[in-house]
């Protein structure tokens, strides 16, 4: 991958000036603008921390300090699709671990790494609040796939291969008749 | 209860096809509540609003379950400076998933009920804060709160009131439990480590920026339109008596149909199982329950016969009402290997800030792994007692407790499963 140019675009600036102005500091912004950046460039290893850092005007360290105490930014690069199956509680009682064994198989790698392709990252995690569609995963901090089984983790990930990722799944209320008619 | 709940009609969530669109919401009497506050401040000065809803005992749904109306009457009175209301939809406790219900299909509910709430403590701003995990509901909320504003329900002069000016950010996190912690919450809104705050100072006293603010749970703020639209003694009048109103139960774990069940607070423990969620699935044999969320005592189903789901029934039967996020577990369930994975997501969750929670919980797991592959001895049971009662009550927030009571609780109601699954003791005296 050719090396991407670590700057923010004029209209990411604008984003960026939108989000400070729902705080009175610019230090609120950190999180939100973290989040800019790793949609960006894929990650907030120490060099995009320090972009941040300059952009809101803030100490590397603390930007630092943020980005490492929350599991959803990157901090290395990541495959092209990043894998996070829920193994806690519910997902454990309902398969989870049977679901992220058989993507360990499937990939050939083990929880943690990255296919040699730099397709796919496979991470366990922690409880993502689906508990009632278990188990389940979710794709690149983005769309929750649920109720797995082997099979549709195939599914997945051929369709994710092919360049397509999966659209969000609304999981109705059984209650609902009306709704779930429609 | 004063109705059988077979006869009870969602209120939170009714089952109206688009209702997440303002218009919608509107022709099925959406934010009349707030209208009707507007339009007779006096009836409705914002004493009378946190009275009437101190009145309705709305019970917080984040899992503390404290009267919401009594909550917002500890802020002081204003002095001219911001004043914030904190929405806590980070709703990661495991076993709980009710929230994004709310974002997804009624979200103007939560928005007319928070706006309702920064009226009544003269608030100007709201944040609310989402897990980051949960991008694609912020960005369903995001859509509400634009719809709000463009009709005039957010923003200055709200329904052309002069001098009501609220506002509504959403902000979300990055994959942390502990900014589910309502202190921990405000530094994270701050942009910082979500490291729990010592209190006192309360949120009210000194919140986001050192300035008073107020925090509750999204569907608690939910309740707050049924109250208004309908007086307290209405609401006091749906479910169990001491923790009145809807609730949303997410079931989950070995049912044949878990999901997002809305019904009033005290259904027996036992209908909510067999005939909500369908009855154990595979025809297997009903072991063990978590009522509301990891933290709350593991119940096995000889103790759980009469007893309802509200903070009452569920405190006499040895456990608590939480976040209502029932986890249901079948005869073939392994209560060791789950206790170890719930001890392994709080040693992972843990901040960091108080020893006895950072080692605390790593001993928890470490001992329970220990248990868990055959090495352990009849003592380490013993040991993990002996650390639970090191770590309750003495750090910062709840993170300890809420790690140390499962641990407890489950090896005490559990004790032979445990006990089955330790070594002959070396040291056994002959």
């Amino acid at each position: 991958m050719a090396e991407q140019e670590l700057v923010f675009t004029e209209s990411e600036l604008e984003e960026i000036e939108k989000i400070k102005a729902k705080f009175p500091t610019a230090k609120a912004a950190t999180l939100q603008v973290l989040w800019v950046a790793q949609r960006k460039f894929g990650h907030v290893k120490p060099e995009v921390q320090v972009l941040v850092a300059d952009t809101l005007g803030l100490p590397h360290s603390h930007v630092h300090g943020v980005a490492s105490f929350y599991t959803q930014y990157y901090k290395e690069e990541m495959g092209k699709y990043v894998l996070d199956v829920c193994t806690c509680l519910t997902c454990q009682i309902c398969g989870g671990y049977e679901i992220l064994d058989h993507l360990e198989k499937k990939l050939g790698i083990e929880r943690g790494d990255t296919t040699e392709d730099g397709m796919f990252s496979l991470k366990e995690v922690e409880c993502l609040g689906a508990c009632g569609y278990a188990p389940m995963l979710q794709v690149s901090n983005e769309m929750y796939v649920n109720n797995l089984t082997p099979e549709k983790v195939d599914d997945l990930i051929d369709s994710l291969r092919a360049g397509n990722m999966p659209e969000f799944e609304s999981m109705a209320m059984p209650q609902h008749k009306k709704r779930n008619a429609g | 209860m004063s109705k059988d709940w077979r006869s009870y009609e969602p209120l939170l969530i009714p089952d109206i096809p688009n209702l997440h669109k303002i218009d919608v919401y509107e022709q099925n009497g959406g934010y009349s509540a707030l209208r009707n506050v507007l339009n007779d401040q006096d009836t409705w000065s914002r004493e009378n609003v946190v009275n009437e809803v101190k009145e309705a005992n709305i019970r917080g749904r984040g899992g503390a379950g404290f009267n919401a109306g009594l909550k917002w009457s500890f802020m002081p009175k204003p002095d001219g400076g911001p004043r914030y209301l904190a929405c806590n939809g980070d709703e990661s406790e495991p076993g709980t998933f009710k929230d994004r219900a709310i974002f997804e299909y009624n979200p103007h509910i939560f928005i007319e009920g928070a706006i309702i709430a920064a009226y009544a403590m003269t608030v100007d701003t709201i944040y609310v804060y989402l897990r980051g995990e949960y991008i694609a509901w912020v960005r369903m909320l995001q859509e509400a709160i634009d719809a709000a504003y463009e009709k005039g329900y957010l923003g200055k002069n709200i329904l052309g009131k002069k001098g009501i000016d609220i506002d509504m950010h959403v902000a979300y996190g990055a994959g942390a439990y502990i900014c589910g912690e309502e202190t921990s919450m405000l530094e994270s809104l701050e942009g910082k480590r979500g490291y729990p705050r010592i209190k006192p100072p309360f949120p009210a006293q000194k919140g986001l920026w050192g300035r008073p603010t107020t925090i509750n749970n999204i569907e608690t703020l939910s309740n707050v339109p049924l109250v208004i639209n309908n007086g307290a003694e209405w609401y006091k009048n749906i479910g169990a008596e001491t923790h009145p109103g809807p609730i949303l139960y997410g079931i989950s774990g070995h049912v044949n149909k878990p999901g997002v069940y809305e019904l009033p607070s005290g259904v027996p423990v036992m209908d909510l199982i067999n005939e909500v969620a369908g009855g154990i699935r595979g025809g297997k044999k009903f072991k063990a329950l978590i009522p509301g969320g990891s933290s709350t005592p593991v119940l096995r189903a000889d103790q759980l016969e009469d007893v309802t789901m509200d903070a009452d029934s569920l405190r006499t039967a040895g456990s608590m009402m939480g976040t209502a996020g029932m986890v249901v577990m079948d005869e073939d369930t392994d209560m060791v290997d789950v206790l170890w994975r719930i001890s392994h997501f709080y040693r992972h969750e843990s901040c960091g800030q108080c020893t006895p929670c950072r080692d605390g919980t790593g001993w928890l797991e470490k001992v329970l792994l220990k248990i868990r592959n055959g090495e352990g001895e009849i003592k380490d049971l013993d040991l993990l007692l002996d650390i639970t009662t090191m770590m309750e009550g003495r750090t910062i927030c709840a993170l300890a407790d809420a790690a140390a009571w499962p641990v407890r609780h489950t090896i005490n109601r559990f004790r032979d499963e445990f006990e089955a699954r330790c070594k002959k003791s070396v040291h056994a005296i002959a």
